[in-house]
Parts: C-alpha cells; sequence; structure tokens
C-alpha cells in the first residue's frame, strides 16, 4: 500500500474508515441483536457487563496498534481512524461501567465496593483515565493543548495497565487468554519503549 | 432417561424452580471449559457409562464399586434444593438421588473417620479443560466434608434431575449436593470416596485459600474479598428486571444444619 495512488484517495480512505467503524461497532450490533432476542442466558446482566469490558479492552489494544501499524506499513490511513477506535474504547468502559453498577452491584455497596475490593479499584482507576482522553480528543483541543496533548494522552499507557490488571485479577482458573492480551500489551508498550530510546528520550516522560 | 423416585416434600422447597434449560446450560464445570456455556457444548466428550467409584480409607467396605452396585439397594428420592454459587446467583433444582449418609453408612466408616473426600474424573482425553496449558487448577477437582456434615440427612447424591438422568454438563452420573454451601462444594462426576482422619485439601482452598474455605458455608455475614455475598440473583434473571434477593445464613437451612457449627467462629472458618 505505502506509495500507491489509490490508497491515498479520499474515497478509498473513507471506505476504510467506514470498515473500521462497522467493525468497531460489532460488540455493540451484538448485544443489542442478543438482548432484543433474549438470547443471552439466565444471567444477562452479567454476561453484558462482562461483554462490554472486554470490548473496551479489546479497542484499547486496537488503538495502541495503530502507531505502529503506521509505522512498519509507512502507511497514514491507520492514524487517521486511532481516534475513533480510542473514543469507541471509551463508549464501551462507559456502558461497561453503567452495566456494573446497574446490573451486577443494583447502585448498593458502592463506597464498599470501590474502596475495598482490588480489582474493582483497578477498574475505576483505568476508567477513571480515559475520561481526560476523551475529553481532550477533539482537534480543537489538540491545538489548544499542544505540546501537553501528547503528554497528556500518554495516560493510555498506564490506563491500559491497569485495565489488564482488572481481568487478571478476576480470572478464577484459566489465565491463557489473559496471558495472550497480556503479550500483546507488552510488545505495543515495548516499541514505543524502543523508538523513544532511539531518539534518546525517556519513553512515557517526555514528547 | 426417566427415572422412578418418590418426592420428598419435607425436604423440598416451594419455591419456583428454574427452568431445566437453564439448569442444563449454565454450569461450572472447569473440567469442560471456564465459561458458563462450555459445559453443556463439550461435556458430550465424557463417557459417562460405565462407570465405577473407588472407595477407600477407613471403612469397612473399601474396594471399586460399579455405580450401579452403589445404587441398588436404594430408592430415589426428589427433593427440591436451592443452590447457591458463590459468584452470587442461585437456582432451584429438582434433584433425583439417594442421601449420602445411605449410601456412607453401607461403605462402614470406622471410628478413624472423620472426613469424607470425594474426587471427579481426571482424564484430559475427554475434558478439554483439563488439557489447558494455563490453567491454576491441579486436576483432579477434589472436595470433601466432614463426617458430621456428610452425614447430615440434607447431604445428596444427585444422579438426575427434573425426573430424568442428570445430564453430563450437571455432574453425570453421580454428584453431590450439599444444598447450605457454596455450590463448589458440590462435586461433579465423582469417581473417589476417601474416609480419612484428617481434613482433606479442597481445590479452590488451594488455589486461593483468603477466598475460598474448607467450609463454604452459604453466609451474607462474610464477603467474598473480591464481591459482597448479601445478595443473589436467583436465575433466570432479567436484564431490566433483575431478580434479586437477600442472601440467608445456610441458604435456608439453618433448622437443618445450624447446630454443626454452633462452636465455631464462621468468620474464621469460612
Amino acid at each position: 500500500m505505502p506509495g500507491s495512488r489509490w490508497s491515498g484517495h479520499p474515497r478509498f480512505l473513507l471506505a476504510f474508515r467506514l470498515l473500521a467503524a462497522l467493525l468497531a461497532s460489532m460488540p455493540f450490533l451484538f448485544l443489542v441483536s442478543n438482548i432484543a432476542a433474549q438470547s443471552l442466558g439466565p444471567d444477562p446482566g452479567q454476561e453484558v457487563t462482562e461483554l462490554l469490558g472486554l470490548a473496551a479492552f479489546q479497542l484499547l489494544i486496537a488503538t495502541l496498534c495503530m502507531t505502529p501499524l503506521k509505522r512498519w506499513t509507512g502507511w497514514s490511513g491507520w492514524i487517521r481512524i486511532r481516534r475513533m477506535l480510542g473514543l469507541f474504547a471509551f463508549f464501551y468502559a462507559t456502558l461497561h461501567v453503567l452495566a456494573f453498577l446497574q446490573f451486577i452491584l443494583g447502585w448498593t455497596d458502592l463506597w464498599v465496593t470501590f474502596t475495598k475490593r482490588p480489582y474493582i479499584v483497578a477498574g475505576a482507576l483505568s476508567f477513571l483515565m480515559l475520561i481526560p482522553l476523551a475529553l481532550t480528543s477533539t482537534q480543537g483541543m489538540m491545538k489548544r493543548l499542544g505540546r501537553s496533548w501528547k503528554q497528556l494522552h500518554k495516560l493510555v499507557y498506564p490506563s491500559i495497565v491497569v485495565a489488564w490488571v482488572h481481568f487478571i485479577w478476576q480470572a478464577r482458573s484459566d489465565v491463557g487468554e489473559m496471558v495472550f492480551y497480556g503479550l500483546a500489551i507488552l510488545v505495543l508498550l515495548a516499541v514505543r519503549w524502543k523508538w523513544a530510546g532511539s531518539r534518546g528520550m525517556i519513553p512515557f516522560v517526555r514528547g | 432417561k426417566s427415572l422412578n423416585f418418590v418426592p420428598m416434600p419435607d425436604y423440598s422447597t416451594a419455591e419456583e424452580k428454574t427452568p431445566f434449560k437453564d439448569v442444563a446450560q449454565y454450569n461450572n464445570f472447569y473440567e469442560f471449559g471456564t465459561g458458563k456455556g462450555d459445559p453443556a457444548r463439550y461435556a458430550e466428550e465424557m463417557t459417562v457409562d460405565p462407570w465405577s467409584l473407588g472407595v477407600e480409607g477407613e471403612c469397612e467396605q473399601p474396594g471399586e464399586y460399579a455405580l450401579e452396585d452403589l445404587l441398588k439397594p436404594h430408592e430415589y428420592q426428589e427433593r427440591v434444593y436451592r443452590l447457591r454459587c458463590v459468584e452470587a446467583w442461585s437456582m432451584v433444582i429438582p434433584w433425583i438421588g439417594v442421601p449420602l449418609a445411605d449410601i456412607l453408612k453401607r461403605l462402614q466408616p470406622t471410628s478413624r473417620a472423620k472426613y469424607v473426600y470425594f474426587e471427579t474424573l481426571h482424564d484430559p482425553d475427554q475434558m478439554r479443560g483439563q488439557r489447558s496449558l494455563f490453567s491454576t487448577i491441579d486436576w483432579p477437582y477434589q472436595e470433601g466434608l466432614r463426617m458430621d456434615e456428610a452425614m447430615n440427612e440434607l447431604s445428596f447424591l444427585a444422579v438426575g434431575l427434573y425426573g430424568k438422568t442428570l445430564p453430563k454438563q450437571n455432574g453425570a452420573p453421580i454428584r453431590l449436593v450439599v444444598p447450605w454451601k457454596y455450590g463448589f462444594k458440590s462435586i461433579k462426576s465423582i469417581v473417589k470416596i476417601r474416609f480419612q482422619e484428617e481434613r482433606p485439601e479442597t481445590t479452590w482452598e488451594m488455589i486461593a485459600p483468603q477466598e475460598y474455605g474448607f467450609y463454604a458455608n452459604v453466609n451474607p455475614e462474610v464477603d467474598h474479598p473480591r464481591w459482597s455475598q448479601k445478595r443473589e440473583r436467583r436465575l433466570p434473571s432479567g436484564l431490566l428486571s433483575p431478580n434479586w434477593m437477600e442472601t440467608v445464613k445456610f441458604n435456608g437451612y439453618g433448622e437443618q444444619v445450624a447446630h454443626l457449627y454452633k462452636d465455631m467462629d464462621l468468620r474464621k472458618f469460612f
């Protein structure tokens, strides 16, 4: 793709973004259709909450894949969908938090849950770190914040690590899936460490 | 297969039963995977006929028993019990089976028998969950009861539910049902019974002793470290109208079992 003329064509880019949006919407469409068909089993609240959390986590990982993909392929289309994927991740994370409060807690035991349950604290931290990122995701905020925008958005790294902790803490016996995601995150952070090192900078601290 | 049984209203709750399809499709049976739907999908890979149980330890009648021989002298009963999972959901299930005490008595435990140990089939060829490289469970799955708990009138060995032989995902061909304890105590697909003097190690206690105790009595006063045990979702639960209810100590069976623990600090022995 790099260098070829069609890959930079506006229509191709539009189609690419639409396709990415469609893929990112799949978990939501899956949930809506299964809720409508009442096919989520006898404990749908639990099911919905888990699915939303996993979707948020997967999209966050996908978001972090875009910069390396751009560097390796040389094609800037990847960067054009990065913000959208990040906002999808935030969308699912928000629904996940609401689903947890509504379906699992029933809005009770809030204080105990958010102070005493370590994996909930981890999940909450991860979500809190995403909020400023979502709020400053517009072009306007990007311009206004200038260099500090980049600094601020490095919050995504601790957020994803804490999200992983949130998951692995819940695995009751089979950690295979989370080992896989953990390795993926490790690779995504390691390449950034390497780039930062090659520019003589301390990663995650300076832009 | 349909079974002949005697209904036992004295041992049955009149609460609304959880429909068969939910009982048979929403299971924790990690031998077949950790997803709730995995056991229903993969338990077919297990052969349950013929089946035999090894009986060993402190008893007069040790040996290898064919399942039919172990069950033959007994009449099947139907008991509708509440099942409270440690994960804060619950069901109401009509079990078919035999009181555990009736079978244990025939095996003639000696005076040194203080505990009964149970073990689930361990066969990775038939149980794909046991082939997982990332499982932290040290197979086989094992559970245990104190002798007086095992001899309690409520402890039950189930061979069926809803009038028919147990679906494989529910622990065919024979499983324990201990209704006042969290579901994980009710071990499935039993291949070994051992009478012993020392308290047996149990699977979940070995994995996370701070979260799962040996006794595992249903108790709203003692939270799981990761979630509250005060309430439960009775299944099936709706999305917009979750079927919440207050969890009752000993799962509502205090009258029959509270005396077993009268001198114990249940916060310590959870």
